[in-house]
């Protein structure tokens, strides 16, 4: 008996499919061997700039200031210079872009055009080029609003009219908007339409039910907006060229119109500038190492943050 | 004309183009149970939504007619409409405590009303909690998330939330549709309990639900009312052919 339904099955199965399945296969094969390029890509990336930057790398790197004509010496300013604008950039990018998801989510009707031009506008933010930020922060914040501050308070005498760390950072978080108006849109349109009904149905009103319920639901949403902005900007380079970077500082930045250094521009200018650059190979590792590290583990935390909400939401 | 709670005249409601709600009249009475029964999608959530202007939310919905609560019209200009939800509490279909404590879940009406005093609340959330027979079980635990609870447990605690804003009306769109057959009974004589002190109206797929809890029955079709009276006579010589035909089970 058994003989005949295996043969039977046999017989269906062959008739489906005869032969080898090329195309198939090679499909597969493609797509197997484009994941493995990646994936070594990246650890050969990675395994680079660990390797090379494994001897420089310590607390003492991290923690004195360059000496010697930047060729020995570690990184302290550049980091802190780092820290202070993410902060800065935070505190300008992450309220405003709350408060445009909450706008576009919350309030905007479905088929109103303003929301649809803000929609487009995020959106081709988002692919500007980032050298772009980096001349309009120039152009607008320091020749337009520091010079006109300058003119308006000082005399003209020159002090916001140049590069420093606000401008930097408000060119940065003009780069990083998208990323947090994204982010908190995504959270708010988990909170379930039945939440904010319960909270209308009680006699609150709209505004109530945001500040009560919708936002306290969206907190995890806008940090990890709030995080991927900051790993972004932490990163980027080109905003800050032309808007408050430095090459060499001896001393930290005191205040909002100092200048400051920064990783990924240190990293920069030792590769491309340095009066040595074989030399000061180690250093530049070592900075890369370090700068990835705090991109890296910021975009975990987000990562998780991220996942937790998308378990909630279901 | 005293004893009516809700006049409803030649109210319609429109979802675009489409005409979902056709000239509702109808009169609801004070302190009583009135069931709104009928097939899926014949409009009897629809229109209980109308009661507490919960298809404001929906964009294209367009109202005609009027919704007369206490002899007034609350789709007139004049009327706010945070107060007619303060006064016409809701129940929904699938329980939706907020993801805080159970305290806190009670307390959110009275806090968002103005209420800020600790005694004050305690003693709205205790009294609100015992009014929907739920105290007893969650006393000890008021600290607790509301997620917690079973699900017979949280849409008691939703009844208790809706009662802690001291309503008028309190609407229920088939509250128990989602629940074991011992949690539906336990809301089921809650609704006979909350009537001495509340006009309910209950939205209800199950036909011996409707012949339990409510006093007055109106079966919607289509759109339109067919027919509304005592729950006894619609349910043992409905006037209309239609009211038979879905209470003794030939369709829906």
């Amino acid at each position: 008996m058994e003989t005949t339904i295996n043969e039977t099955e046999n017989q269906f199965f062959s008739n489906k499919k005869k032969g080898v399945d090329i195309k198939g296969k090679f499909v597969v094969g493609i797509t197997q061997v484009a994941v493995l390029l990646i994936i070594a890509i990246l650890f050969i990336i990675l395994g680079i700039i660990v390797y090379e930057g494994r001897e420089k790398f310590s607390w003492e790197f991290i923690t004195s200031f360059p000496t010697d004509g930047m060729t020995k010496g570690g990184i302290f300013p550049a980091l802190i210079g780092t820290f202070i604008l993410v902060v800065v950039m935070s505190i300008a990018a992450v309220p405003f872009g709350t408060i445009t998801a909450i706008y576009l989510t919350e309030y905007a009707k479905e088929n109103s055009k303003i929301a649809a031009a803000v929609r487009f506008s995020v959106r081709t933010l988002a692919v500007v080029p980032s050298i772009i930020f980096g001349l309009f922060g120039l152009g607008f914040f320091i020749q337009f609003m520091g010079t006109g501050m300058d003119k308006a308070f000082n005399g003209g005498e020159l002090h916001w009219g140049q590069p420093n760390i606000l401008w930097a950072s408000l060119t940065m978080s003009l780069l990083t908007l998208p990323v947090i108006i994204v982010s908190v849109e995504e959270a708010l349109k988990t909170i379930p339409r039945e939440l904010r009904e319960a909270s209308l149905a009680l006699g609150a009103t709209k505004w109530q039910t945001i500040k009560n319920v919708v936002f306290p639901g969206s907190i995890s949403g806008i940090m990890t907006g709030t995080i991927l902005a900051v790993s972004r900007g932490a990163g980027e380079v080109a905003p800050i060229l032309f808007t408050g970077a430095a090459y060499y500082l001896a001393t930290l930045p005191k205040s909002l119109s100092d200048q400051f250094m920064n990783l990924g521009y240190h990293i920069y200018i030792m590769s491309t500038q340095s009066s040595d650059v074989e030399k000061t190979m180690p250093i530049q590792f070592a900075t890369t190492l370090v700068l990835l590290i705090l991109t890296l583990s910021l975009n975990l935390v987000a990562v998780i943050i991220r996942s937790r909400i998308r378990r909630k939401a279901k | 004309m005293k004893n009516i709670k809700i006049e409803v005249k030649d109210l319609s409601l429109y979802y675009g183009e489409k005409k979902a709600l056709k000239e509702i009249s109808l009169e609801i009475p004070r302190n009583k149970v009135t069931a709104l029964i009928g097939p899926s999608g014949c409009g009897k959530s629809t229109f209980l939504r109308c009661i507490n202007r919960m298809n404001d939310l929906i964009p294209d919905v367009k109202i005609t007619g009027q919704m007369l609560v206490e002899g007034i019209d609350i789709y007139d200009k004049n009327v706010d409409v945070v107060n007619i939800r303060k006064k016409i509490g809701m129940v929904f279909q699938k329980s939706n405590p907020f993801p805080k404590s159970i305290y806190e879940n009670i307390a959110y009406g009275p806090k968002i009303n103005g209420i800020k005093a600790k005694n004050e609340l305690d003693e709205i959330v205790e009294t609100s909690l015992r009014q929907a027979a739920i105290w007893d079980e969650v006393k000890d635990r008021l600290g607790d998330s509301a997620m917690g609870l079973s699900g017979g447990q949280q849409q008691r605690l939703c009844i208790a939330r809706t009662l802690a804003v001291s309503p008028d009306i309190i609407l229920m769109d088939e509250p128990a549709s989602a629940l074991d057959p011992i949690s539906t009974s336990k809301i089921e004589e809650l609704v006979h309990e909350l009537k001495e002190q509340y006009t309910i109206i209950i939205v209800t797929h199950n036909m011996q639900q409707a012949a339990r809890t409510s006093d007055y029955t109106a079966f919607f079709y289509l759109g339109e009312l067919i027919e509304i009276g005592k729950t006894n006579a619609i349910f043992t010589k409905p006037e209309q052919k239609q009211t038979e035909d879905y209470i003794t089970g030939r369709f829906g």
